[in-house]
């Protein structure tokens, strides 16, 4: 598989204090990884070193063969999106107005449209299209950033071959159709070759839609591999300070998605 | 905010093509009114002139062909009317579009160059050139005018940069400590200001009290001509940040990931402003309201795009300023209030209103 992000030897310290080892790590086009871990094992550092918002201290981050330090701000922004965890705008743009932010400067106008009604479609919004941002439900300000996400992925990949997602924490203010509906178009785009990050918080979400599962603690990464092989009793005890057990029965009612059953999109 | 939310089940289309009509009528109607007011303007005065009168001897001195009997009109407007109506053009331009830009900067509707003390840094200054810079000067005569502009901009330069390093932490400018800052160093600015007062001469003293109160008076050729290269520019490079500013509105990371390069964007509005309000400040003292009032009553009417807001509030403030400048000249004929009077009495009560309109949004 083509390596679409490649991080080699990446550390950040701040303040005295390490907040991320000395890391290596590729995402491969075609693959969904998703990065599970407790509140400040460095998951979101990890992730804004790899989409370019900050250097890291030591190492270095390539996309393709391009290091993220020799990119103008635009020219990475064709390569990635981001989708972070809210948003919040302080003056009333239209739900279009935020999507066309994705999407400024790619083509003609009519393409515009085009890609802006498949992204509005897609994140399950166009019927919000013209209506205020700041008056929607926190899951459907989500939504509304993912459509403009998706524009700004449909806009990169009218000129570069090998695309990266970034999300972080993406589904935690999302009802759970929606949650579902979301990681399952991250795992299509992934099948369509873009090279998907996730950060997720829910191990069964993690483990149901990760190809790869990459646990983090204390800055460090302690387990990448397949979900199957990643996710044991060790690794939740060690990882996450839980006693719990994988693939055991509880004895009262839970509920676990099954994405081959299709969820809504 | 009823622009955004009129018919949720429009199609992506119509609703685009809504806005866009909107704002074609939009630019229409404010360019109308600026010739309208303008003329008006021109005509106001101890000698009254009809509008007709006042596009008569308009075309007369632009032809060339000014009539005998229409000698002693065409002086009044050309010589004093004119060059007033101009820069009250180019001062509400440059306060509106500086509301407007550290509005997006901040990411906060409540942003403006006279609540911040921007306006008050740049006065300060200038009071400084007024009451050191003929003493540091001694014996080489008068300073040229172009000095106190370059005081002005000076302050104004470092009075924003000062805001934002200190209501910015980690890429999140608070609103509260923004607005408190703002008030801090406004007074600090016109404390300094005040001892200044007290120091100054009776000349000095006059051209201080100008300043903290803000007016059109004296507007002069070589005034207006002195701040056009300024302030111009300034409302050329504007729509070229329009863009970026749409996307700092999602967040400082957020624009990032889109593609802008957010410190380079921020460095030249911080510039735009300093240069625009330090500009406006040199020729009319501190005029406050106009930078607040109406970006938002734009927003209102057409949408918070900068692409439009931006240019729509160049012609909108000039156009306001120079309808306040003909009350603060017929207010109380035959004196004259100052111009700052006027925006305040108009402008504050509007403030409060958006304070009270908008008192949950300010929670954060």
């Amino acid at each position: 598989m083509t390596a679409v992000v490649t991080a080699t030897g990446i550390s950040l310290h701040a303040a005295g204090r390490t907040i991320l080892m000395p890391t290596n790590l590729a995402l491969a086009a075609g693959e969904l990884t998703v990065v599970v871990g407790p509140n400040g094992a460095g998951k979101s550092t990890l992730l804004k070193i790899l989409a370019g918002e900050i250097a890291p201290a030591s190492g270095s981050v390539l996309y393709g063969d391009t290091p993220v330090s020799a990119m103008p701000p635009w020219r990475l922004a064709m390569k990635r999106a981001v989708l972070p965890q809210s948003v919040q705008l302080v003056f009333p743009f239209t739900v279009a107005e935020v999507v066309r932010l994705g999407l400024d400067g790619a083509g003609s106008a009519a393409e515009r449209l085009d890609m802006m009604r498949r992204a509005l479609a897609a994140a399950d919004v166009a019927h919000l299209a013209a209506r205020n941002y700041q008056t929607l439900s926190g899951g459907e300000q989500q939504r509304v950033q993912f459509a403009r996400v998706l524009g700004q992925l449909m806009a990169g990949g009218r000129s570069e071959k090998h695309l990266a997602l970034f999300l972080d924490e993406p589904v935690s203010s999302l009802d759970l159709r929606h949650q579902l509906g979301l990681l399952e178009h991250g795992r299509r785009l992934a099948r369509e070759g873009v090279a998907v990050f996730a950060i997720l918080h829910d191990l069964n979400l993690a483990a149901a839609y990760g190809d790869r599962l990459v646990a983090m603690k204390g800055g460090a990464i302690v387990a990448d591999g397949p979900p199957r092989v990643v996710l044991t009793d060790a690794l939740l005890r060690e990882v996450f300070d839980v006693q719990l057990k994988v693939g055991a029965v509880p004895a009262g009612p839970f509920v676990l998605p099954h994405p081959a059953a299709g969820a809504a999109a | 905010m009823t622009t955004a939310t009129d018919m949720p089940g429009e199609s992506i289309d119509a609703a685009l093509a809504r806005r866009r009509l909107r704002a074609l009528v939009l630019f229409l109607l404010l360019a109308a009114g600026v010739v309208i007011v303008s003329i008006l303007s021109i005509g106001t005065g101890a000698l009254a002139l009809a509008p007709s009168r006042v596009v008569d001897v308009l075309h007369a001195v632009l032809t060339g062909k000014v009539p005998d009997e229409m000698a002693r009109d065409a002086l009044v407007v050309v010589g004093i009317r004119l060059p007033r109506t101009l820069l009250g053009l180019l001062v509400g331009a440059a306060l509106a579009v500086s509301g407007a830009l550290m509005q997006g900067l901040f990411r906060n509707p409540l942003a403006d160059p006279g609540l911040t003390g921007v306006s008050s840094g740049a006065a300060l200054f200038a009071a400084g050139m007024i009451v050191f810079g003929e003493r540091l000067a001694a014996g080489t005569g008068p300073l040229p005018f172009v000095t106190l502009p370059t005081a002005a901009f000076g302050g104004a330069l470092l009075t924003t940069f000062t805001l934002y390093r200190i209501s910015t932490r980690a890429g999140r400018t608070s609103v509260a400590t923004l607005l408190l800052a703002g008030v801090a160093l406004g007074a600090v600015a016109g404390a300094i200001t005040g001892v200044l007062t007290f120091i100054s001469d009776d000349r000095q003293l006059r051209d201080l009290t100008f300043w903290s109160l803000g007016s059109l008076g004296g507007a002069t050729w070589a005034k207006t001509a002195t701040v056009a290269p300024a302030i111009l520019p300034v409302l050329v490079a504007v729509p070229f940040l329009a863009r970026g500013l749409n996307a700092l509105t999602l967040g400082e990371a957020e624009a990032f990931h889109l593609g802008i390069a957010v410190e380079r964007l921020k460095r030249t509005a911080i510039f735009l402003v300093a240069v625009a309000v330090g500009a406006s400040v040199a020729v009319s003292g501190i005029i406050g309201f106009v930078g607040i009032v109406v970006p938002h009553l734009l927003r209102l009417a057409v949408g918070p795009d900068h692409r439009v807001l931006l240019p729509a509030s160049a012609l909108l403030g000039g156009m306001l300023l120079v309808l306040s400048d003909m009350l603060a000249r017929t207010l109380v004929q035959p004196a004259e209030l100052p111009i700052g009077i006027v925006t305040a009495a108009i402008g504050a009560p509007f403030f409060l209103w958006l304070l009270l309109a908008g008192r949950r949004s300010l929670a954060s």
